[in-house]
Formats: C-alpha cells, structure tokens, sequence
C-alpha cells in the first residue's frame, strides 16, 4: 500500500483546498471515490486489466500536484503555433490540469454549443453536469479512475444540444508545463445530445524535460443519431507516464470513431470502454503506437453490445522499436439477445528488435447466436519479399524499410475522417519514422 | 428456417447418453477422504517403492498450500476433495489375470458395450489396448508384438517396477507437481495409467490406444500417462473414454505427459466422451486435466488432437514445449458443449527453440445453455528465432442461450517470429443452408453436414477408428449424403 498511500495522505490533508478550486457537482462524488480508492489500491499485475502495466510502481515516485491552482505564466497560444495546417480548428488548452481560458482568438461555435472549462460548466450549469459528470466512470471498478475523481479540479467540457451540428473541429491541446517532476489529473466530459455531430482533437505536449504522470478520465455521452469522432494524439517525451480512462455511451443508430494515435510517449495505458447501448450503434475504434527505446504501450479495450444491431470495428497497429513494449487487449462481450451484432477486431504488430516485445490479447465473449464477430492477430516483421523487390528496383534498403512501415500504419491514419488531419499524420508519422519528430517547424515546443 | 437447425440441437440435446450403464464389480475402495495416511495407503497398495511415495508425499504438501484456480470462464461449484475416495481397484486375483478366461466376465461385457475389441477383433483393427478399469489397468493386450520391438506399453504401476528407472527419469519431468492445483493433486494419488517408452529408431508398428472408464460412485479417477519417445521414433497414441451415467458429479484430474526426443514424432488422440450431466445439468463428470508435451530434441513433432464432447465442466489445456531446434507441434481441437456443459479449453504453444513451429486449430461448437471457450497462449521466447505460429479458432452457435468466447494470449519477446491469431464467431450461415436445401438437401442433413464440414480440419487428422467415432460424437448423421 506504499504507493497508495501517498495520495491517501495527500487527500486527508488537502482535501479542503482540493474542494475550494474546483465546483460543488465535480466536489461531490470526491468522498465515495476516496473510500473507493482506499479500498481497491492499485490494481497488481496480477489482475487481468493490468497484466502488462505496473500501476503502483508508476505512482510511487514523488510528484509535485498544483492544488491550490497557482498561475502559470505561459501565453498557450503563443507557445502552441503549430496548428494543423488547411485545417482551421477551434483551439482551446489545457495547462497541466487547468483549463486556460485567457484568450481563445480562434474559437468560433454555433449557438448552445458550450466548449471550455469543466469547472465553469459545472458552476453554470450544475443539473446538466450533474446529470453526466461520474456517470460512466465507476469509481468502484478503477483506482485509477477513483483516484482522478478524487483529485480532479477541472477539465474540459464539449456539450452539443439538440441537433446542432459542429462543422469546425475542435482541438484540445493538452500541455505538461512543470519546473518540478509533476502529476496532472485532467477530466473531459463530453455531451452530444440527439442528432448532433462534432469533431474534437485532443492531442497531449510535455514542454519540459521533467517526469510527467498525467492520469485523465474521459466520459462521453452520445446521443441517439449522433455523430461524435475523436481524435488522441500523444506526442510527449520519455519521462511521460500517462494513464486514461474513456469511456463512452452510446444511444440508437450513433456513430463514434475513437483514433488514439501515441506517436512518442514514455509509459502509456489507455484504456477505453464503449457501450453500444442503442440499436443500430456503430463504433469504429483505431489504434496506432509507433515506441522506440525503453517506450511502453498498453491498450486496454473493452466492447460491450449491449443489444441488437450494433456494429463494433477495431483496429490496431503497433510498430516496436529498440527495448519498446507494446500491449493490446481487446474484449468484446455481446451480451444474451444482442442478435444481428457485428463485430470486428484487428491488431497487427511488427517487431523490429530482438528486445522489442509484444503481448496481445483480442478477446471474444459472446452470449447470442446470431452474430459475426472475428478477430485476427498477428505480429511479424516486414515482409522480406516486398523488400527485396523494392531493393531490386533501385530503393536503398533503409528507404524501402520506412516506406513499408509508413504503409503498415497507413491503413489505420486512413480512416481518420479529417483530410488535413490525414495529411498532418502522414507527415509527422514519416518524421517519426525517420527520428526527425523533434524537429517541425514554427512551434516554440520543439526548439 | 431458423427453427430447423434448432430442431436438430433439440433432438440431440434430447438424446440420452448412450454409454450410461454400471458394470457390477466388486471393487476394492478405501475410506473416502484425503490425509497423508492415505497417500501412504495407496503406495502401498500399489507396492510402490520410497521415492515415489515421497514424491506422492511432497505434491501433496505442496497440493496443500494452493488454491484452486478460478481464472477459467467456468462456474465450478465448490469440490469437497475430503468426500472423495482415492483410491478403487477392481478385486483380481493376487497375481493378476494371465489370460482372458481369468478376466473378470463382467468386466469383458463393460468393454464389448464400449466397443473396445479385446479379443480376437484385435488382431484385426491391430489396436493395442491397455484397458484401465477405474484405476488399476486390468488387462494389456499385444504386449508381446510390441515388446518384440522393444517397445514397453504397460501401466504405469507395472512400469514403476519393472522400468524403475525411466519412469524415475521422467516422472514430472514435463508436468512438475508444482505445476497447478490440480497437477499437485494428480501428483498425490494418482492411481495408474499407461507409460509409452518408444526405443530409439522404433516406429510402432500400431496404434495405442487406451480407454478409459469412470465405474465406481463417488471415486475420482486420477490417470497418469507417460509418454517417451526416444531418437527418430514415432508413435501414435489414443485415448478415448466414455463413463458411466452417475447422478453425483465426478472429478477426474488427469496428468499426460510427452516426452520427444530427436526426430521422434508422437501423436497423441483423444475422443473425450465423459458422462455430460443431463438437459437440467445434473450430474456430470468434471474434467480438469493438464496434458503437455515437450518437444525436447531437434526436429521432434508432437501433434495433439482431442474430439471433447463430453464432461460437465472440462477445463483442459493440451500444451507443448518447442525447446529442440526445429521442432513442430500441432494442436487440433473440436469442442462440442450441449445444456448446461461448460468447456475452457485451448493449448499453450511455449516456442523456446529456434525455428520452431505451431499449429493451432480449434473448433468450438456450442448449444443449449453451454458455455465453450478457447483459452491459449503462445509464447515466443528471447532466443526461439524464426518461430512461426498460425493459429485459427473459430466458434460456431446453435441456440440463443449458448456462449462461446475466445480469450488468445500472444507473448513475443523475438523479432523474427511470425505468429498470427485468426478468430471467428457466427452461427450457420443462411446462405449455405440456401444453397443445401435449394439442391434438394433437407434442412436437417445440411445443418449435419455443414457441422461436420465445419469440423473435417479436425476430425481429419484423427487416425481413422477415432474419426468415426467423432464423427458419430458431433451427434450428426450424413446418411451416405457424403462420401
């Protein structure tokens, strides 16, 4: 319980002033999460959910948190110019946990659409928030989740009416900023009531070279006929932990695409959790992990087709590198009379090095008849006929290499329903491959 | 035309179990109950010399201080292991049997109703049987055709006083008593069974087989199979059981273990046909065995294959080592779960070697209210370069209110390794009962032969006496509809 207690502590202790910088609706779930937290503890690896992810040794070390909120000096637009280009974004940031509403020159929304602070959102409309925030995310089942409920003091909301559709993507840039080695507990409350649609990309920064703990719960509700695609991108450093919970509902005949992309990253364990709760619900999930050096990846998903006619799609790559270890679990349940249920699961991985290592588990658990599920595996190198005919046709041997890996992670950068997006990926994806990731231009980070 | 392939299940989830029957013989059955004293009484029973008795000694201890195994997808209920009585033997004279005529007739009935032909039919089928009878092998047939060939196929008692020192060598060797919970136990009061010893460059000329047979109420069975295959040697082996109709649940906590040596090659068979429960899930034998192989020499093969249609709970896990260089191994599985069978089954394929290979095959086919799932890992090792495994598990449902789950593990820690898991969930297709009944194929021969075609990968690679009982154990008639 060394590692547990810490927080335990940290909580008895600040549990006022933890409280006094955040709303009441985000204060009141606090207590139960605490008691939630204390008596789970990090889970060991030998739960099942953590087999590849020492939770506790990652939350041992000594973190600074800022819980009295103290002001951060830094312009986030000022910093952050590296906008996607041709693709005009809302950009709105968050500094380590807070939401930085000092300036938001490029946020345009329609009317009723609320994007901005959690803790403003849930001050301003507390039934609202109420009615959603800790809904999906049980503290009884997840340390992790406890211990983010416990601590969190804001966030970022998106809530979209009634039928409001949101043509201009939303873009979150999450950014680690710390003198001092720092732990930063974000939330994200997302809500897409009936018929409404909305884009957001999310993508998390680490400015400074010290160790980072990020742990972030995301819960989004998405309405019936609604359209909602999410785009993470994670493109921190080597002494980044990050830990994140999504979980997702979804009402009849929605549409969710999840994309978590972790192009340079330290230790990261997302786990997503999707409730196919409506008929005719379609989720497409897609994964791509590209670590090198001592990088760690670890997808947990879990698939729940609660009734009929729900449509699942998974999709993951991974490309490891040097000592990386990369890790996908993927559970699908359809549950008794969830007939006619599709669903589809992929995880593909190359290995490059010997010290590489891969562990993937797709699962499958099915209680209905009337279905086609599948799921496929496979983890290999490039395939050496492809090399040797590229290499036969004049492409130096390194080229040809990059050229088949940049192909293998293609087909999950493909799907993404953002062009500009697409061809940012395409591009930083090449750099990555390449070790030129550092180096893109006109953002004051990279210098 | 939903309702057909549902009429079919029903029949067949009607369908007594045919093999139901006691065979009234006196048999030798000590207090129930499991303590130190009795571990002692069994080894003496038996006449077993000291180490094997502190072997049987030191799995108990450690049987002791483990707790049985609740990761499976299954719902055990809890076992009273102190009810249970370890040890029964058929009553025989004190020297044993010589010939037929001094066997046990009522015991020759239970096998003729088997269909296990003892006598002159053996010469024919060219089957070699060392029957077990509950636990203590009552006759061993064609012993002299393969002893010819240096060939010891016996129980395991037998080996222990006449092999000593093999069965020494490679007792636990592959399934160490500190393996699992049920190893341990197994380790502890294993009754008899068969040990296989192959000399070097000996192809058996036929194929073993063993049956065998749960028969008397409330006694666990705990079989214990060696086989060693030494230097450029082969062996096909078969086992096949079918038990009597019982009405309290029985536990049977098998250990199987392989041994291959340089390009030696063994196959190992199984039709598992253990009493099921009845339609409301009473009853019903409960199958918790650890099988394993290890591919110890350089181009060894080992091939696993088991029809499971039986058993109220089957918890199994056919598994190889690949340690030789080059070595293959296969695991071929067709699992069959009706009413209320749970079934999690599936293989662990360890690569260690270079250039090893693995085949994973496996067919689930659920109905009624079963639960069936496939549980395997392969596990590529630092230094096994160039392993490839391809592994396919496809699950077929009959029935609305039946499970079928898949939970694949894949553990690579080698570049070169190539390794592909493949799975699939549906239920029988429309489109091909279309196209059967559009030929003229009645609904019901096409779901049978849809089935069947479904599992032929597997069935074919059963010797071919197997087949046709496996056959005949997916419960689904061609009627000469096929070739």
């Amino acid at each position: 319980m060394k590692a547990e207690q810490q927080y335990i502590d940290l909580y008895t202790q600040c549990e006022a002033m933890i409280a006094r910088h955040s709303s009441e609706v985000m204060n009141k779930p606090r207590a139960k999460a605490f008691a939630d937290f204390r008596s789970l503890g990090f889970p060991t690896r030998k739960v099942e959910k953590y087999k590849y992810t020492d939770v506790a040794k990652l939350f041992e070390p000594d973190y600074g948190l800022n819980l009295n909120r103290l002001d951060i000096p830094v312009d986030s637009s000022e910093v952050f110019k590296c906008d996607v280009p041709n693709m005009s974004t809302s950009l709105y940031f968050m500094l380590n946990d807070g939401f930085d509403s000092r300036d938001l020159p490029k946020a345009t929304l329609p009317a009723g659409v609320w994007a901005g602070s959690l803790k403003e959102f849930s001050t301003l409309h507390p039934e609202l928030a109420e009615a959603h925030y800790g809904r999906l995310a049980d503290t009884a089942r997840d340390a992790v989740t406890a211990l983010n409920t416990m601590l969190a003091q804001d966030g970022f909301v998106l809530y979209v009416p009634k039928g409001v559709v949101v043509e201009r993507p939303i873009q979150l840039v999450n950014m680690l900023r710390s003198n001092v080695d720092f732990m930063v507990n974000r939330r994200v409350l997302i809500i897409l009531e009936e018929g409404a649609q909305a884009r957001l990309l999310a993508c998390d920064h680490a400015m400074d070279r010290v160790k980072f703990l990020a742990t972030q719960v995301v819960e989004v509700f998405v309405g019936e006929n609604a359209v909602f695609d999410f785009y993470e991108l994670e493109e921190t450093h080597n002494n980044t932990v990050r830990f994140s919970n999504l979980y997702v509902h979804q009402a009849a005949g929605s549409n969710v695409l999840l994309n978590g992309m972790t192009l340079h990253n330290g230790i990261t364990r997302n786990t997503t959790e999707v409730a196919l709760d409506g008929r005719g619900a379609e989720v497409k999930m897609l994964g791509m992990a590209i670590g090198d050096k001592q990088q760690q990846v670890d997808n947990n998903t879990f698939i729940d087709h609660r009734v009929s006619d729900c449509t699942s799609t998974e999709l993951y790559k991974y490309v490891l590198d040097d000592s990386a270890v990369g890790a996908f679990a993927g559970k699908v349940l359809v549950r008794e009379g969830a007939q006619r249920t599709s669903s589809q699961q992929t995880n593909r991985n190359l290995c490059a090095t010997r010290e590489a290592r891969m562990y993937t588990q797709p699962q499958l658990e099915i209680y209905a008849d009337d279905v086609k599920c599948s799921h496929g595996a496979t983890v290999g190198q490039l395939d050496d006929n492809a090399l040797f005919y590229m290499r036969q046709r004049g492409i130096a041997e390194r080229e040809a290499r990059l050229l088949l890996m940049f192909a293998f992670v293609n087909e999950v950068i493909d799907e993404i329903r953002l062009d500009a997006l697409k061809d940012r990926l395409h591009l930083l994806v090449e750099k990555r491959f390449r070790g030129e990731l550092n180096k893109c231009q006109g953002c004051a980070m990279c210098k | 035309m939903q309702d057909e392939p549902n009429k079919l299940v029903k029949e067949l989830a009607a369908e007594k179990y045919k093999y139901g029957f006691t065979t009234d013989v006196h048999t030798d059955i000590i207090e129930r109950g499991l303590n130190e004293e009795v571990i002692r009484l069994i080894s003496e029973k038996k006449g077993e010399p000291d180490w094997l008795l502190e072997f049987r000694l030191n799995a108990f201890r450690h049987w002791q201080t483990m707790e049985m195994p609740r990761w499976a997808h299954l719902d055990i209920p809890e076992i009273d292991y102190q009810a249970i009585s370890y040890y029964a033997a058929p009553k025989t004279r004190k020297d044993g049997p010589k010939s037929m005529d001094e066997v046990d007739p009522e015991l020759i009935k239970t096998f003729n109703k088997l269909g296990i032909p003892l006598e002159e039919q053996m010469a024919l089928s060219g089957v070699a049987v060392d029957a077990v009878m509950d636990s203590v092998s009552v006759k061993t047939t064609y012993k002299d055709a393969l002893i010819e060939k240096g060939i010891i196929f016996c129980s395991i008692s037998e080996a222990v006083r006449e092999h000593p020192d093999l069965v020494k060598k490679y007792l636990g060797s592959v399934v160490p008593y500190r393996d699992n919970f049920f190893a341990a136990l197994n380790s502890a009061v294993f009754s008899d069974g068969s040990f296989v010893y192959i000399p070097k460059g000996v192809r058996c000329p036929m194929e073993l087989s063993t049956y065998f047979r749960i028969n008397a109420a409330n006694t666990g069975q705990f079989e214990r199979t060696l086989i060693v295959a030494d230097d450029d040697s082969y062996v096909s082996y078969l086992e096949g059981c079918t038990a009597p109709m019982r009405d309290e649940n029985q536990l049977h906590a098998a250990i199987v273990e392989i041994v291959v040596m340089d390009r030696a090659e063994v196959k190992y068979s199984t039709v598992q046909n253990w009493y099921p429960g009845d339609a409301e899930g009473k009853g019903g034998v409960y199958n918790f065995v650890t099988k394993r192989g290890n591919c110890k020499g350089v181009d060894s093969k080992l091939s696993w294959t088991q029809v499971e249609t039986g058993s109220a709970i089957t918890w199994k896990y056919p598994s190889c080592i690949l340690t030789g260089d080059n070595s293959q191994a296969e695991f071929y599985s067709v699992a069959v779960t009706n009413n209320f069978q749970q079934a999690d089954t599936g293989t662990k394929m360890i690569h260690l070697g270079r250039n090893t290979r693995s085949t994973i095959i496996s067919k689930g086919i659920s109905a009624g209210r079963s639960q069936n799932s496939y549980r395997g890992l392969v596990r590529v090792a630092a230094k096994a370069d160039g392993a490839r495994n391809y592994s396919q598990c496809d699950s077929l449902l009959l029935g609305d209110k039946c499970g079928a789950h898949t939970f694949p593990y894949m553990d690579i820690h080698n570049e070169t390794a190539v390794v592909e898991h493949e799975a699939t969930t549906s239920k029988i297709s429309e489109d091909q009962l279309f196209y059967c009944t559009q030929r003229g194929i009645p609904t019901e021969d096409a779901v049978g032969l849809i089935v069947n075609g479904y599992a032929k990968e597997v069935i074919n690679k059963l010797p071919m006496e197997f087949a046709v009982e496996a056959q005949k154990l997916l419960a689904v008639s061609l009627e000469g509809s096929v070739g």
